[in-house]
């Protein structure tokens, strides 16, 4: 008896945890699949569903889409550039203060956790105005900058720690055996790595991707804008095609859910590794 | 745990002399320190120019005090200031309660908690403007799906949702912890399996309520998560400019603006000042919690 009103309290939690998380994302399918007629009519399901809005999405048959295909790759092209620099930069610094304890590697690492630190709106002010003082405004490369500066303080962080966790008799023996720094790194780190740097990447990919403030200030032709910055812009009239705008939603939030599910065995462990340990 | 966890030096100076001894370690070739300052150069090149200049930049353009007293009389920065704290403190608090809540849901081992626990995380992955935008549609009051089951239900007319200062601002603070809560969610039921089954084991032997297993098992050993957790969350919450912005715009009459929503304001309309202004004031707010946290993440988890 007392274990069935323990299963009864567990779905007593679990069905409105359901119904909180997938609500929004349902009603954005909703919108997405209704005719505009029947999106405003409050209806709990598309009468008659219909694939015309991705239809017209992909053709890019509205005005407010002229340049969908240019903004997905745009999205695409920023979220791939941050992931690979990300991965770069940070693995290379992770490796130099773990590892090699390169003397002021306390220093690079307080600097990431300072800048970790900083809210993100915050520093989006003086960093478009720096963007500007640098004449990168309005150029995909401030925006891949952009994002690597906020992603790589967490990615260093990470793989610092996990990099810590490598045994030192590793960096022993490739000393006895007069390996240099960069072989120790090609050959015995990076493969030992690749948990923590797929989790890194998706990690960088995913915010890039996601990204909505950043990619608003610092990029404005209409081609080279992302996909969440040309959402944006339906905002700017009232009677804008909330349906096409929903559609376009789900195209845009389906890739980063694939890669976090197609990748989510490295992403829990690895992600969460770095929080736990204080 | 922490016996497991190797030792990282810590940053704090006075821990320094000790910490050389262990820094030293093994003999490492010289060469490899060269190899280390070139290896930490990229990222300290991004640091200097894209982190550190723009601070002080942005700081230099924040030092006339005139702004400061245009500032304080701009009407919508008393209502941000406010707003903002309620977040850090009643939004960020009511979202750790239920993460805290959760976490203990999750843990347990069934089938379909399992496949929920799937789901859940997605708010967190996908991105926010489509699905804060699908938010403001349902909330919307004319033909929003709530209004129109409300009226189907009553047939009254339901509220004017993101049109009232309070119910705004509330479900601002709603879509802040639909989108952040799955991640910490995620955190503190790593927390919580980290804690060895043996001693619940051994106070339910004993007769534990679960209140009192929760009370002298769990929550002792979380509870440094958890207030981590809590700090850094109100740091990240003050730069939140999405739930904000993507869902009421700071409407109705720039009632529900928070200081990143506020800051961005100034900056679109040109005044870089002003924009810097808001955030130097916000300052005071998060800096003592980036010293402790940075305090915090530096130290070696056996010197807790």
């Amino acid at each position: 008896m007392r274990r069935l009103m323990n299963e009864a309290g567990l779905w007593l939690i679990g069905i409105p945890v359901f119904l909180w998380t997938v609500l929004p994302l349902y009603h954005m399918m909703l919108f997405a699949l209704s005719t505009k007629d029947s999106a405003f009519s409050g209806k709990l399901w598309p009468q008659p569903a219909t694939l015309r809005n991705f239809e017209i999405v992909l053709s890019q048959q509205h005005h407010y889409l002229g340049n969908f295909w240019a903004q997905l790759g745009s999205s695409v092209l920023i979220a791939a550039a941050t992931g690979v620099l990300t991965l770069t930069v940070a693995t290379a610094a992770a490796f130099a203060i773990s590892r090699l304890r390169v003397r002021g590697g306390r220093w690079v690492m307080n600097a990431a956790l300072f800048t970790y630190f900083i809210p993100a709106a915050f520093l989006a002010v003086p960093m478009y105005k720096t963007m500007g003082l640098y004449g990168l405004l309005n150029n995909r490369w401030a925006m891949i900058i952009a994002m690597v500066t906020l992603a790589s303080p967490y990615a260093i962080w990470v793989l610092k720690q996990a990099s810590d966790k490598l045994p030192v008799e590793l960096d022993e023996a490739a000393i006895m055996d007069g390996a240099t720094a960069m072989q120790l790194f090609r050959l015995v780190y990076l493969p030992l790595m690749v948990p923590s740097l797929v989790a890194i990447g998706v990690y960088a990919v995913l915010l890039a991707w996601n990204e909505y403030l950043y990619a608003f200030l610092l990029l404005s032709d209409e081609r080279e804008i992302t996909l969440a910055v040309a959402l944006g812009l339906f905002l700017s009239a009232d009677d804008s095609p909330w349906e096409l705008l929903m559609a376009t939603g789900v195209l845009y939030a389906l890739p980063p859910a694939a890669i976090y599910y197609a990748f989510k065995r490295y992403m829990v462990s690895g992600l969460t590794a770095g929080a736990v340990k204080s | 745990m922490s016996a497991s966890a190797p030792s990282i030096e810590p940053v704090a100076p006075s821990g320094a002399a000790g910490a050389r001894a262990r820094r030293t370690g093994p003999y490492r070739p010289a060469s490899w320190n060269t190899v280390g300052l070139l290896l930490v150069v990229p990222y300290a090149l991004l640091f200097l120019l894209f982190v550190l200049y723009p601070v002080l930049y942005g700081f230099s353009l924040a030092r006339d005090p005139q702004s400061y007293v245009r500032l304080w009389q701009d009407p919508v920065f008393g209502n941000a200031v406010l707003n903002s704290a309620l977040f850090l403190l009643v939004v960020v608090n009511i979202k750790f309660v239920l993460a805290l809540f959760l976490s203990g849901f999750f843990v347990h081992e069934r089938w379909w908690i399992r496949i929920l626990a799937v789901l859940f995380i997605l708010p967190w992955a996908v991105p926010s403007i489509p699905t804060i935008l699908s938010f403001r549609f349902m909330l919307n009051p004319e033909w929003g799906i709530i209004n129109t089951l409300y009226f189907n239900l009553t047939a009254l007319d339901g509220p004017n949702w993101l049109n009232d200062r309070w119910i705004a601002f509330s479900m601002a603070g709603m879509v802040h912890i639909w989108k952040s809560l799955p991640f910490w969610t995620l955190i503190l039921v790593t927390g919580r399996l980290a804690i060895s089954k043996d001693l619940y084991e051994a106070a339910s032997v004993d007769g534990a309520s679960r209140w009192q297993q929760f009370r002298h098992i769990t929550w002792p050993s979380i509870a440094t998560l958890y207030i981590t957790c809590t700090l850094l969350s109100m740091i990240w919450t003050l730069g939140d400019f999405n739930s904000v912005y993507l869902l009421t715009g700071g409407g109705p009459s720039d009632l529900t603006h928070v200081l990143a929503t506020l800051g961005i304001r100034y900056l679109r309309l040109d005044q870089v000042d002003m924009a810097m202004a808001t955030i130097v004031v916000a300052t005071p707010l998060v800096l003592p919690l980036m010293v402790y946290m940075m305090k915090r993440l530096s130290r070696g988890p056996g010197e807790d």
